[in-house]
């Protein structure tokens, strides 16, 4: 099994990227900040406007690592990659199986059915954890409409079906995750979500967090060599990485909602962190998103035993797992897609 | 696996600082400097013996000298610092 390697994040926003040999060096107004060889990391993210040289770039896309550049506010800008590799069979076998509906509504199914059920997973936990504190009535009604919808799902045999009990499932449970938040409601609150800019503190987290998932998925379906713009559920559109938002949408309550939910109820951020802008968008400070960052990095070294393979993993190295079985599906060495099931 | 490699490079003739010169970059390009000729490097076996190869070939091994500590997967413990001049750790969290 692959490595979980590390992820360099670059947040200062003065910092520029070079290459030295084989190391990273981040200047900072000229002088030398912090150098590392490139080979530990798997990929950098970076923050700041002032970018990276063309060696670098050329350096990174070579050795697989990936390069991406967000806005200070974490809002995806760019990413870096190299030339097409990977295995071309493979490629044109997604591209076929996109094109034709019948074969993208089975593979979407079991996407969507992971995403349900690790939504209901989050609810159910909050159940479990504070049955005095949250509304057990309202999240057990959500929780049985997602199940129902779930079986209902098994027999979609259009794209627009499954797209139909996937909006309504998510709409159910963004009505009820304010319930999850147990501390500080007044500076997080879930009232729909909203995006580009998002207009509240739990959204501007939960954006934030996504468009990270995002870049890992995105990393790792380019290892295993599918081509991540084309998708089975998400339509293609330019520059839209439709295969990485398909098979992001089983890790989303896993991964972020989980996260984000334990940075405040446990307190580690707090409504302080936040600023509104004129346009309403809402942004964070430079200490939250730090917190944040090192929450992340910090879940997706924690160990799990896959579901299917059985076998002991870092989260981080979820995406890549799950990206390697849809590559094995697709190839013909397995049956249906196993998609990542939350226990 | 975590690495300490030191080494001692005779630098008495002009062959011997170019070794000493080569052998740095070597070890910069893979490996994390702690001290002038001291380096940290977080490698996996292959990756080791790779640049082990390498560094054999550029040195002299009638003058110079290479020592190897593998501190294995458990480093952090084995490890300590004082004074100035501190390290990162190549598997925490790298933000900066």
């Amino acid at each position: 099994m692959k490595k979980l390697l590390n992820v360099l994040y670059v947040t200062t926003p003065e910092a520029y990227l070079s290459l030295d040999g084989e190391n990273v060096v981040v200047l900072i107004e000229g002088k030398e900040k912090f150098r590392l060889p490139i080979h530990t990391i798997e990929s950098i993210v970076c923050f700041g406007f002032l970018g990276a040289s063309p060696a670098l770039m050329g350096f990174c896309a070579k050795n697989g690592v990936g390069l991406c550049f967000v806005s200070p506010y974490g809002r995806f800008l760019a990413r870096v990659s190299g030339g097409v590799y990977g295995n071309v069979l493979l490629r044109k076998k997604q591209f076929r199986v996109s094109d034709s509906e019948a074969d993208c509504v089975p593979i979407a199914i079991n996407c969507i059915i992971a995403k349900l059920n690790n939504s209901r997973v989050v609810i159910e936990r909050a159940i479990r954890d504070h049955p005095g504190q949250v509304d057990v009535n309202a999240l057990k009604k959500a929780s049985t409409y997602i199940k129902n919808s779930t079986v209902q799902l098994q027999n979609c045999s259009s794209l627009e079906e499954i797209r139909g009990i996937e909006g309504d499932c998510a709409k159910i449970y963004f009505e009820v995750f304010d319930e999850l938040i147990l501390h500080s409601k007044d500076s997080f609150y879930m009232r729909g979500r909203n995006k580009r800019p998002p207009k509240d503190n739990l959204n501007a987290l939960l954006s934030f967090l996504y468009t990270l998932l995002a870049h890992d998925v995105q990393s790792a379906l380019e290892t295993v060599g599918l081509d991540p713009y084309v998708g089975f559920l998400h339509r293609e559109r330019p520059g839209r990485p439709s295969l990485a938002l398909d098979i992001m949408e089983e890790f989303r309550a896993f991964f972020v909602d989980r996260l984000v939910l334990s940075l405040i109820n446990r307190k580690q951020i707090t409504g302080k962190g936040f600023t509104v802008r004129e346009s309403g968008g809402v942004m964070m400070d430079a200490d939250t998103r730090k917190n944040v960052l090192m929450a992340w990095q910090k879940r997706k070294q924690e160990k799990i035993t896959h579901p299917f393979l059985n076998e002991k993993i870092s989260l981080g190295l979820l995406p890549y797992v799950q990206s390697l079985l849809l590559a094995r599906h697709l190839r013909g060495d397995l049956d249906a897609y196993p998609p990542f099931l939350w226990k | 696996m975590m690495v300490l490699i030191t080494y001692d490079v005779n630098t008495e003739t002009d062959a011997g600082k170019k070794r000493l010169r080569l052998i740095a970059k070597e070890c910069v390009n893979k490996c994390q400097r702690v001290q002038n000729s001291v380096f940290e490097c977080l490698l996996d076996p292959a990756q080791f013996s790779e640049l082990r190869h390498k560094l054999e070939k550029i040195a002299d091994g009638s003058t110079d000298s290479l020592r190897y500590y593998y501190l294995g997967k458990n480093w952090k413990r084995r490890v300590e610092h004082f004074g100035a001049k501190t390290s990162y750790d190549p598997e925490g969290v790298l933000i900066i």
